[in-house]
C-alpha cells in the first residue's frame, strides 16, 4: 500500500526550476532516501512534502488523502500534517529542557497528562535520553541533541518521518552509530522514513529504496545495490562510489584503450551502438592487477601507489590515461613505477558527452 | 657550534603591561577611589553616619527615587516599543522593510537633550505650540499635555533610547535559525503559539541585554531631566549633583554630597551589569543558523497598511517633528511668534558662527572630541592587546581595571576628575579644556576597549605565529600583521568615541569653565537663560554637523568593509 | 634538510604534564609523522620545535644548533630558527594577497627584491596557484588557502617543515589530493618534514616513519607505515591505525577457547606459542575487518550477521561470533561476485586471513573503530 504519492510535482524559485515533474510512490513502512549533490532539489522536495513550500504544479497525497494540490488550489499547513521532522542543525529549543522539548508537540495537541507522560517517557527511553530529561540542550553533545530531535519527532507517533541531512553535523563515528539508531526507532514505531542526504554511503546503508537526483530531475529510483551495480546513466555511476571512465575505441565488438589499439582489448563484449569512441566505466575494485610486463591483459604501469591500511590505492597509467584501482593489502602491494597488466571484470558503457 | 639566546629579565611585554596598568589607574582608578574616599571619609575618618544623613535628606532621597523611577519607566517603554518594531520588521510582511529598518535607527542620531528641547517647545504647559493649538481647538483653559513631568521625561527618553532594544532584537530575529520555528510548526503549533512559546523566549537574552543598556543609560542621564524636570523641581541624581555644585559655587560640601550620590549610582550600575551578566549567562545559547534560509513571515493581511502607517507616524513624530521644530524655532525673530515666513530669518544661524560663546563651543567640542577619540583609541588598542594577546603575569590587574569604565556613569567620571585634577596631586587643570579632555578619555575608554578587543579576538594566534616562523620579530609582526588586521576595529573605536563626544553633555556640564563650553553645554546654558531661539539655532547647527558626521562615517565604514 | 633531535624533553601546563622525557630523532630529509589522539601533546611537540613554546626540561636540536635547553632556560626565538610552519587553520594573512603572503618571509630575510619576486612566483607555481597571485584570501577556497600557506612555508627554503594537521579542515577529496601534493613537494625540496595528525590514513599514505603517541604523550611505537600497521607493538597501536577487532580468548592445554562462550577457537600458531608473554592464559586475538573472511558454509567458526550496512564500495557487517561482536568488511564487487551479500539474521562461516595475538590485561574486547 502506498503511503505517500507525488504526482508530477514541480517547484520554481524565480523562474529557476528546482524540482521538475517529480513522480514518486513511497510504500508504508519503507525507508526511502533522496540522494544528490547540494542544490539538486532534494531538500526542496522534502520541504514541499513537509508543507513549508507550496507546489507550483502537481499533487501530493498521503494515505490517499490530498495534502497539497496545485489543481485544487489546496494546501494543508505543516502544523496539521502530523509528520515528524528532524533537521540538520538539530533545531532543539535551547530554552526548554529535554523533557519539555519532547513534550511540546503533545502539549500542542492537548494530549491528557497521563498519556503524555507515558509517551514522552517512551520516546526518551528509546533514544537513550531518560537520564538527561531535566537538562537543557546546551549542556548536551551534538549527538545527544540530535537524539532529542528524534525523540520529539517520534513522540506524536507520526505516520511519516522526514529527515533532512540529520547526521551531517556529527562526526563520522557517531554518524554510523546514529544510522543504526534511526533504523531501530523505525522498527519500534513503524513509521515511513523519507531521508535526504548527499552522502551516498549513508543513503545506501539506510535505505530500502532510494532516488538519485540531479538539477531537479530524477536520475534513477531503485534498491541501493541495484543502483550501485546497474546505474542508469553516467551521473549515477559517478555520484555513487569511486569511478573510472576510460576512453576506448570500439572495433568489431572489441574495446581498446585509446592509443593502445594494437594490443589486447579490454573487452570482447562491447556494445555496438555507441559509435567509434566511448567510455568504459568501472569501479576501482573491479580491476585485477598482475605484476610484470608480459602475459594476459592490458599493459600498464603504477603511477602512484598509496598505502591506506586495509586497502592499497593505485593510480595506474594506461597509455595516456590514468585510472584508479583499490585492492585489499592482503593481495600484495605493487610499487611506484612498476609495470603491470590489468584486467577489468565488469564494465559499464557510456557514450562520450 | 652552539648558539645561545637568553631571555632578558624584563621583557618588552612587561613594560607595556606596566604602562597599560598605569594609564588605567591614572585615568579611571584614582578618580573612582577618590570618589569613594570622599563619600565615606571626612577629615581622614570613616564617617558612615554622615553618609547616611545625606541619604536621608528628603531632597537627595527624592532625587534617588526619581532616578530609579525614570530608569525603570524608560526601560519598560523602550523595551516594549523596541521589541514590537523589531518583530514587525523581522517577522512580518511589512512593506519597505529595509527602509523602515534604517529609519528606526535614526533616533540614535538625534541627541536626546535636543529632542527634549524640541518637545519642551511643543508641549510645555505654558507656551507649548501644540498645547496652545489644542487649547484653542478644544476650548480648554489649561494645557492638556504636560511634558515637564516624570511621565514626560520617561516618554521622551524612551523615544531616543528604544533603538538599543530594536537593534539587538531585530538582529537576533534575523540571524535565528529558521528551523527552530519550523520544527515547532511541524510539531503542530500555529504561528501565534510559535511566537509566544518559541520565538520570544529565544530572543529573550537579546531583549534583556538591550533593556539593560537602556536602564544603565537612563539611570545616569542628565540631558532630558535637566531640560524637562529642573524648572518644575524634578531632579534625578545627575541633575541634583549639578544643582548642588552650582548653587554652592563648587563648594567641597556640595562635592561631597555629589560623591555620595555618585556612589549610589556606581553601585546601581554595577548591579545592573551584574544582573546582565547573570541573565545572559543563563540564557547563553546559540540560535544562529549555519545556512541562511528565509524565515516564516506572518502575513499581516488587512493590518499591513495600518501598521505601516503607524510605523511611519512613529518616526515622523519622534524624529521629523522635533527636528523641524528645532530648525524653525532657531530661525524665529522672537520666541513665541508663529512659524510664518515673515517671522523667520537666516540671520540667527549665521549669528552662531559670529558670536564668541557659540563659536568657541563648536570649536571646543570639535577639537576635544577629535583629541579624546584619537588618544583613547590608541590607549585602548595597547591595553586590549595586552589583555587579549600577551600573557604576562599580572594581566589580571589589567582585566579588573579594564571592566571598571563600563560601570561608570558620566556624572561620576566628572566628579572623580574634579577630585583628581584640581591640584590634589600637584596638577590643577580645573577650568581648562584639559579637564574635559581627561574626562572624555575616562568616559569613552570602555568603548575603545570593547571595539579593540573584539577586533583582536578575531586575529587568531596562528596568524602571528606564522609571521614569527617566517622570520619576523615580535615588533615586525605587530606592525605588519596585527595592526593592519585590527585597523577596522580601531577606526570604528575612533568614531564610537568621536561622535558621542561631539554632543556630550552629562560630563561636560560639571566641568566647563567660562571659556571651555562645549556644544552641549552651550545649548543647555542658553536654554537655561531663556534664550530658546539661540539654543535652537545652535542645536540646528549641531544637528547638521552630527548628520554630516554620521553619514560620511557610515559611508566610510561601508567602504572599509567592502575592502576587507 | 636538517636533523631534529629531542633529548628528554618535558613540558607541563599548570599541573598537567603534556610531554615527559620524550626523546627521538628525525633524520635529514625524512617525512616523519606523529600520530595520536587529539590532546595527546603532539601539537606541543611541533610548537616546541617552532619556538612558540619552551621546554621545561630537555634539549631540542635542529641540525647542529641547540635551539632550546629547558634546564638552562634559553630558547632561540622562532624567527631565528629557519623553519616553515603550516597550521590547521591555514593562517594566511587576510589583508595580503597571495603574492604578498608568499613574499613576506623573503622580505623579512631582506632578500633582494628581484630575487624575492622570482622565488615567490616559483613557489606559487609549485603549489599550482599561478594565475591567482593577486587574489585575496577570502576569494580562495580552503584548499587554495592551504596551498598558499604551503608556498609561504616553502619559499624561504627552510631546513625543516612543520605541518600541524594541515588537512583536517578540508573535505575528503581535497584531503586526498593535498596529501599527495605535500609528499611531492617534500621530495622536490628535500626538506625534513614533521607532520602531526590524528588521521591514520594520511599518516600511512605520506610518512617515511610514523611515531604513534598515546594520550599521555608517550611514543608507543616508531616505524615505517608497514611496520606499525602489520606489526603493531600493542593493542593501542593496532586500534589507532584503523578499525580493530579484538576477540578475547583463553588458552587451555595448548588449545584456545572464546572467552564469551567457552567454545573452541582457532589453533594458536606455534610461533606465537613460543614468544614470550604469550604463554599467558588470557589472550586477545586481533584483526582488521577486511581480514575477517565470511563464507556460505558454516565452518570453521560459526557466526550470525547482526547488522549489515552497504557503504557503496564496501559492505560492512557486524558478526556475532559466540557472543563477541566482530566487524567484517569486503568490497561490494567481491561480495556480489562471490555471493557473500548476507541479510541480517543469516548464519555464516567465519575464518581469518590473519590474526595478531596480544596478551590480555584488562584491554577491551569486541570492535573498536
Amino acid at each position: 500500500m502506498s503511503e505517500l504519492k507525488l504526482i508530477s510535482v514541480t517547484k520554481r524559485f524565480n523562474q529557476v526550476v528546482a524540482v521538475n515533474k517529480l513522480n514518486l510512490e513511497v510504500k508504508k513502512g519503507e525507508c526511502f532516501s533522496f540522494l544528490g549533490p547540494s542544490g539538486c532539489g532534494k531538500t526542496t522536495t522534502l520541504r514541499m512534502i513537509a508543507g513549508f513550500e507550496d507546489l507550483d504544479e502537481g499533487e501530493l497525497l498521503v494515505d490517499g488523502e490530498v495534502y497539497s494540490s496545485s489543481y485544487k488550489r489546496y494546501y494543508l499547513p505543516p502544523e496539521r500534517r502530523d509528520f515528524g521532522m528532524v533537521f540538520q542543525a538539530f533545531a532543539v529549543w535551547p530554552h526548554l529542557t529535554v523533557w519539555d522539548n519532547v513534550a511540546f508537540p503533545l502539549q500542542i495537541r492537548r494530549i491528557p497528562k497521563v498519556e503524555m507522560e507515558k509517551r514522552v517517557k517512551e520516546a526518551l527511553q528509546s533514544t537513550g535520553l531518560s537520564a538527561m530529561k531535566d537538562l537543557y540542550p546546551s549542556k548536551l553533545s551534538g549527538g545527544e541533541q540530535q537524539r532529542i530531535a528524534l525523540a520529539r519527532a517520534v513522540a506524536i507517533n507520526p505516520k511519516v518521518m522526514l529527515l533532512d541531512e540529520p547526521l551531517s553535523n556529527l562526526d563520522p563515528k557517531l554518524r554510523e552509530e546514529m544510522r543504526f539508531e534511526i533504523k531501530d526507532l523505525q522498527r519500534r514505531f513503524g513509521f515511513t522514513i523519507l531521508y535526504v542526504t548527499h552522502d551516498q554511503a549513508e543513503a545506501m546503508a539506510l535505505s530500502d529504496r532510494m532516488l538519485v537526483m540531479n538539477s531537479g530531475v530524477v536520475q534513477q529510483i531503485g534498491k541501493p545495490l541495484e543502483i550501485y551495480n546497474e546505474p542508469a546513466n553516467k551521473f549515477v555511476f559517478s555520484f555513487i562510489g569511486l569511478s573510472n571512465f576510460l576512453k576506448v575505441r570500439l572495433r568489431q565488438g572489441k574495446a581498446y584503450p585509446l592509443d593502445l589499439e594494437e594490443g589486447n582489448p579490454i573487452s570482447h563484449e562491447a556494445p555496438s551502438e555507441l559509435g567509434d569512441v566511448c567510455y568504459a566505466a568501472f569501479r576501482p575494485a573491479e580491476v585485477d592487477l598482475v605484476s610484470g610486463s608480459s602475459g594476459e591483459g592490458i599493459p600498464a604501469s603504477v603511477a602512484r601507489s598509496t598505502f591506506l591500511g586495509d586497502l592499497v590505492d593505485y593510480r595506474i597509467s594506461i597509455g595516456n590515461q590514468e585510472i584508479r584501482v583499490q585492492k585489499p593489502k592482503k593481495n600484495g602491494v605493487l610499487r611506484n613505477g612498476e609495470s603491470c597488466r590489468i584486467r577489468i571484470n565488469r564494465i559499464h558503457w557510456f557514450p562520450l558527452d | 657550534m652552539v648558539d645561545i639566546y637568553t631571555k632578558p629579565k624584563i621583557s618588552a611585554a612587561q613594560i607595556v603591561l606596566l604602562f597599560s596598568i598605569l594609564v588605567l589607574v591614572v585615568v579611571v582608578g584614582i578618580p573612582v577611589i577618590l570618589i569613594f574616599l570622599t563619600a565615606f571619609f571626612e577629615d581622614g575618618k570613616l564617617n558612615i553616619p554622615g553618609f547616611l544623613q545625606i541619604l536621608k535628606d528628603p531632597d537627595t532621597y527624592q532625587a534617588l527615587w526619581n532616578s530609579l523611577v525614570i530608569a525603570f519607566g524608560t526601560t519598560l517603554v523602550s523595551t516594549s516599543v523596541g521589541v514590537f518594531f523589531a518583530w514587525l520588521v523581522a517577522r512580518t510582511d511589512l512593506p519597505f522593510k529595509k527602509t523602515m529598518k534604517a529609519l528606526f535607527l535614526v533616533p540614535f542620531m538625534l541627541p536626546s537633550f535636543i529632542g527634549a528641547l524640541a518637545w519642551k517647545v511643543l508641549l510645555s504647559p505654558r507656551a507649548g505650540y501644540i498645547n496652545k493649538f489644542l487649547m484653542v481647538l478644544l476650548g480648554l483653559d489649561t494645557a492638556p499635555i504636560d511634558i515637564m513631568s516624570m511621565g514626560g521625561i520617561i516618554v521622551i527618553e524612551s523615544m531616543y533610547l528604544f533603538p538599543f532594544v530594536f537593534l539587538q532584537v531585530e538582529s537576533a530575529l534575523e540571524r535565528m535559525d529558521p528551523t527552530l520555528e519550523e520544527s515547532a510548526r511541524i510539531s503542530g503549533a500555529g504561528l501565534l503559539t510559535i511566537t509566544r512559546k518559541i520565538t520570544l523566549p529565544l530572543v529573550l537574552p537579546s531583549i534583556l541585554s538591550g533593556a539593560l543598556l537602556v536602564a544603565l543609560y537612563s539611570l545616569a542621564h542628565f540631558g532630558v531631566p535637566a531640560i524637562l524636570g529642573t524648572e518644575k523641581g524634578i531632579y534625578n541624581i545627575p541633575t541634583k549633583i549639578y544643582e548642588r555644585i552650582y548653587s554652592s559655587g563648587g563648594s567641597f560640601r556640595a562635592i561631597r554630597v555629589g560623591t555620595i550620590l555618585s556612589t549610589i549610582l556606581v553601585i546601581s550600575a554595577a548591579l545592573i551589569l551584574k544582573a546582565q551578566d547573570f541573565l545572559l549567562k543563563k540564557g547563553k545559547y546559540q540560535i544562529i543558523a549555519g545556512k541562511s534560509m528565509r524565515p516564516m513571515l506572518l502575513k499581516l493581511r488587512a493590518l499591513r497598511t495600518p501598521l505601516l502607517i503607524v510605523s511611519i507616524l512613529y518616526i515622523g513624530i519622534t524624529v521629523i517633528l522635533p527636528t523641524v521644530t528645532i530648525f524653525l524655532v532657531g530661525g524665529l525673530k522672537t520666541y513665541g511668534l508663529s512659524f510664518e515666513t515673515k517671522n523667520l530669518t537666516w540671520a540667527n544661524y549665521l549669528e552662531i558662527f559670529r558670536w564668541k560663546m557659540t563659536k568657541d563651543a563648536i570649536w571646543n567640542s570639535v577639537y576635544l572630541s577629535l583629541g579624546a577619540a584619537l588618544v583613547t583609541m590608541l590607549a585602548g588598542t595597547m591595553i586590549s592587546y595586552v589583555i587579549v594577546k600577551s600573557r604576562p603575569k599580572g594581566k589580571f590587574i589589567l582585566e579588573l581595571l579594564g571592566v571598571l569604565p563600563f560601570s561608570l556613569p558620566g556624572t561620576v567620571i566628572a566628579l572623580g576628575v574634579i577630585l583628581t585634577w584640581s591640584g590634589r596631586f600637584g596638577i590643577n587643570i580645573y577650568n581648562t579644556p584639559w579637564i574635559i579632555f581627561v574626562a572624555y578619555v575616562a568616559r569613552y575608554m570602555a568603548f575603545s576597549l570593547k571595539s579593540n578587543s573584539a577586533a583582536l579576538q578575531q586575529v587568531s594566534d596562528s596568524l602571528e605565529e606564522a609571521s614569527r616562523a617566517c622570520g619576523a620579530t615580535h615588533f615586525q609582526t605587530l606592525k605588519n600583521i596585527v595592526l593592519p588586521l585590527i585597523r577596522p576595529g580601531m577606526i570604528s573605536a575612533f568614531f564610537l568615541i568621536f561622535l558621542p563626544a561631539l554632543r556630550e553633555l552629562t560630563t561636560s556640564v560639571l566641568l566647563y569653565g567660562p571659556t571651555t563650553r562645549t556644544i552641549g553645554v552651550a545649548i543647555y546654558a542658553l536654554n537655561e537663560d531663556g534664550e530658546t531661539v539661540r539654543a535652537a539655532a545652535l542645536a540646528s547647527v549641531a544637528l547638521v554637523i552630527i548628520l554630516i558626521g554620521e553619514t560620511s562615517i557610515r559611508k566610510f565604514l561601508a567602504r572599509l568593509q567592502k575592502q576587507e | 634538510m636538517s636533523e631534529i633531535e629531542f633529548r628528554s624533553v618535558s613540558k607541563s601546563f599548570g599541573t598537567k604534564q603534556v610531554l615527559k622525557n620524550l626523546s627521538f630523532r628525525i633524520h635529514p630529509g625524512e617525512c616523519f609523522t606523529i600520530l595520536g589522539p587529539s590532546g595527546c601533546g603532539k601539537t606541543i611537540a611541533v610548537r616546541l620545535i617552532a619556538g612558540f613554546e619552551t621546554p621545561d626540561r630537555g634539549i631540542i636540536r635542529i641540525g647542529s644548533t641547540i635551539v632550546a635547553d629547558g634546564s638552562k632556560g634559553y630558547a632561540l626565538p622562532p624567527e631565528n630558527r629557519n623553519i616553515g610552519v603550516v597550521f590547521q587553520d591555514y593562517a594566511v594573512w587576510p589583508h595580503m594577497n597571495v603574492l604578498e603572503n608568499v613574499l613576506y618571509p623573503l622580505r623579512m630575510q631582506k632578500v633582494p627584491k628581484e630575487e624575492a619576486l622570482q622565488r615567490a612566483r616559483a613557489a606559487i607555481k609549485q603549489v599550482n596557484m599561478d594565475g591567482l597571485e593577486e587574489r585575496l584570501p577570502y576569494q580562495l577556497s580552503g584548499g587554495q588557502q592551504q596551498r598558499v600557506a604551503l608556498a609561504r612555508a616553502l619559499v624561504s627554503k627552510p631546513a625543516i617543515l612543520l605541518l600541524d594537521e594541515p588537512l583536517s579542515n578540508l573535505d575528503a577529496n581535497l584531503r586526498e589530493e593535498m596529501r599527495f601534493e605535500i609528499k611531492e613537494l617534500q621530495k622536490s625540496t628535500n626538506s625534513t618534514l614533521l607532520y602531526v595528525t590524528h588521521d591514520q590514513e594520511v599518516a600511512l599514505a605520506i610518512s617515511d616513519r610514523i611515531a604513534v603517541m598515546n594520550e599521555k604523550g608517550e611514543f608507543q611505537q616508531v616505524g615505517t607505515p608497514e611496520e606499525v600497521y602489520d606489526q603493531p607493538a600493542n593493542p593501542f597501536v593496532f586500534r589507532f591505525l584503523g578499525i580493530a577487532n579484538f576477540i578475547p580468548v583463553y588458552v587451555k592445554e595448548g588449545k584456545t577457547f572464546l572467552t564469551s562462550n567457552k567454545k573452541e577457537f582457532l589453533p594458536l600458531p606455534t610461533k606465537v606459542q613460543r614468544e614470550d608473554g604469550i604463554q599467558a592464559e588470557n589472550l586477545l586475538a586481533a584483526c582488521r575487518p577486511m581480514e575477517v573472511e565470511l563464507s556460505r558454509t558454516t565452518g570453521p567458526l560459526e557466526g550470525k550477521v547482526v547488522r549489515k550496512a552497504l557503504l557503496g564500495p564496501i559492505i560492512d557487517y557486524r558478526i556475532d561470533l559466540g557472543g563477541t561482536i566482530v566487524r567484517a568488511q569486503l568490497q561490494t564487487e567481491e561480495g556480489s561476485r562471490k555471493n557473500l551479500i548476507f541479510e541480517e539474521g543469516d548464519s555464516c562461516g567465519v575464518t581469518f586471513s590473519r590474526l595478531l595475538w596480544f596478551p590480555r590485561n584488562g584491554e577491551g574486547e569486541g570492535t573498536h573503530g
